[in-house]
């Protein structure tokens, strides 16, 4: 008996989930919605109206960070409770072309929340103009995305087993998702600086990198042992 | 080859013992009918033969193949049909089994032969939340048949269809599919009637192993007391 083919596995996992996102939004409106409130209460409450470099870079990854785990939380959740896992690992496909679909929908997931979230912060928060920062916070948010979709999508699968899923999940992501704060926190401050922005140390895309590389192995290895019995 | 050999299946979950020392052999093409009150361990032993849980001792071949050292090659031989429908509630039929025919490499076209054969067209794109529980339990027959399996793993598949339902259903996983089958059913009646062999349960212990003529009713009776 032949394998189905991984590529073709992938896409009708990744457009399953978000048919099912689609469907139901249990996840983006609330991604969406908290990043927007945070910026909204960081806005008040430290009555702070503009804010630049370092602290502009910690408030927007602090919020995109925890905004991240409101879905990290939910992405295993409909294979979980209606029988999708055992329905997946029934078949011949191989077990990483999960893992793939989850960090594809995470990523998707992250590209959506900032399309939001950014211009939110930029208008409630940032004192320099997004315009300038723009061409370097893409590479920023590409590479910090990957790194949270990859962490995300092997620590929800090990939350979803557990009983406290909501617990666990945070739990277990937020200190791998310290290393990845860092980088980023450290690549977009330059870039927030005001009146005008500097360049990015070299080493923070470098390291981000090397950390989604080794974190993305790690995942492939742990993740056929999460799914079988 | 036989589609079925265990020697001393054993499958504990913590220090419960939920399956113990299963030994069977199931020839291509016919059925063995499993029997056994509530936590007996069918639902067990389905599992395991279904490469879902590993067997914590004993050994076990399915389809030719040792498990679960060749789990890989015998997925995607294997129907299951569990309590589970296994199909997500948001998604349409269609939607579902798109998903399970990509999983198992199967071409488009068999999805309609497969809706067609439960009579379920019609009602193929409404999302399988607002289907009944008999509609679901037929899209469920379509997944478990999408791929062809050589080996039907069947738990109470009967169950909420109503008689013309199970009229369309029957020639599809009942004895004239001419697949070998382990159906797990709380009608010993009906179970007995189809089966070639019959395997009782108790506390996950084999009762008995018998042809159904070689059974008596007490025999059975003693699995639900």
């Amino acid at each position: 008996m032949s394998r189905p083919r991984s590529a073709t596995v992938v896409v009708a996992l990744l457009r399953a989930q978000l048919r099912l996102e689609l469907r139901t939004f249990e996840s983006l409106p609330a991604m969406c919605l908290f990043a927007v409130t945070t910026f909204v209460l960081f806005h008040f409450g430290l009555n702070v109206f503009q804010m630049s470099s370092d602290l502009a870079s910690g408030v927007l990854w602090v919020t995109l960070l925890l905004a991240a785990l409101l879905g990290i939380n939910r992405i295993y959740v409909a294979d979980a409770e209606q029988g999708g896992f055992d329905g997946f690992l029934l078949s011949p496909a191989e077990r990483s072309t999960m893992l793939v679909a989850k960090i594809l929908v995470l990523l998707v997931y992250m590209a959506i929340v900032e399309l939001v979230a950014v211009p939110a912060f930029a208008i409630l928060l940032l004192e320099p103009s997004l315009w300038n920062a723009f061409p370097g916070l893409l590479g920023v948010l590409a590479l910090g995305n990957l790194g949270i979709a990859v962490i995300g999508a092997l620590v929800g699968a090990l939350a979803v087993r557990t009983q406290a899923r909501d617990l666990i999940g945070p739990l277990m992501s937020l200190p791998l998702l310290v290393p990845v704060l860092i980088c980023v926190a450290g690549w977009t401050a330059p870039l927030f600086r005001y009146p005008e922005a500097v360049g990015v140390a070299v080493r923070w895309p470098l390291v981000l990198a090397l950390y989604d590389a080794i974190f993305g192995l790690i995942a492939f290895a742990l993740f056929d042992f999460l799914l079988e019995d | 080859m036989s589609a079925l050999e265990a020697r001393g299946l054993t499958r504990r979950y913590g220090e419960r013992i939920a399956l113990a020392d299963v030994t069977l052999t199931l020839e291509q093409g016919q059925t063995l009918a499993v029997l056994g009150s509530n936590g007996a361990g069918k639902t067990t032993l389905l599992r395991v033969l279904a490469t879902l849980l590993r067997p914590h001792a004993g050994e076990l071949s399915v389809l030719g193949h040792p498990l679960p050292g060749e789990s890989w090659a015998v997925r995607g031989r294997i129907g299951l049909l569990g309590h589970e429908p296994m199909l997500y509630r948001e998604l349409t039929a269609r939607e579902n089994l798109r998903l399970h025919g990509a999983l198992h490499g199967v071409a488009a076209e068999r999805i309609g032969e497969v809706l067609a054969a439960v009579a379920l067209e019609r009602r193929a794109d409404e999302p399988l939340r607002t289907l009944s529980r008999g509609l679901v339990q037929r899209v469920a027959v379509c997944r478990t048949l999408l791929h062809a399996p050589d080996l039907l793993l069947l738990d109470e598949p009967l169950a909420n269809l109503d008689p013309a339902a199970r009229e369309i259903v029957e020639p599809l996983i009942g004895r004239s599919s001419g697949k070998a089958r382990v159906l797990v059913s709380h009608e010993p009646a009906a179970a007995l009637a189809e089966a070639d062999l019959v395997l009782g349960l108790i506390r996950g212990r084999p009762a008995f192993l018998s042809a159904p003529a070689e059974l008596d009713d007490a025999a059975v009776a003693e699995l639900y007391r």
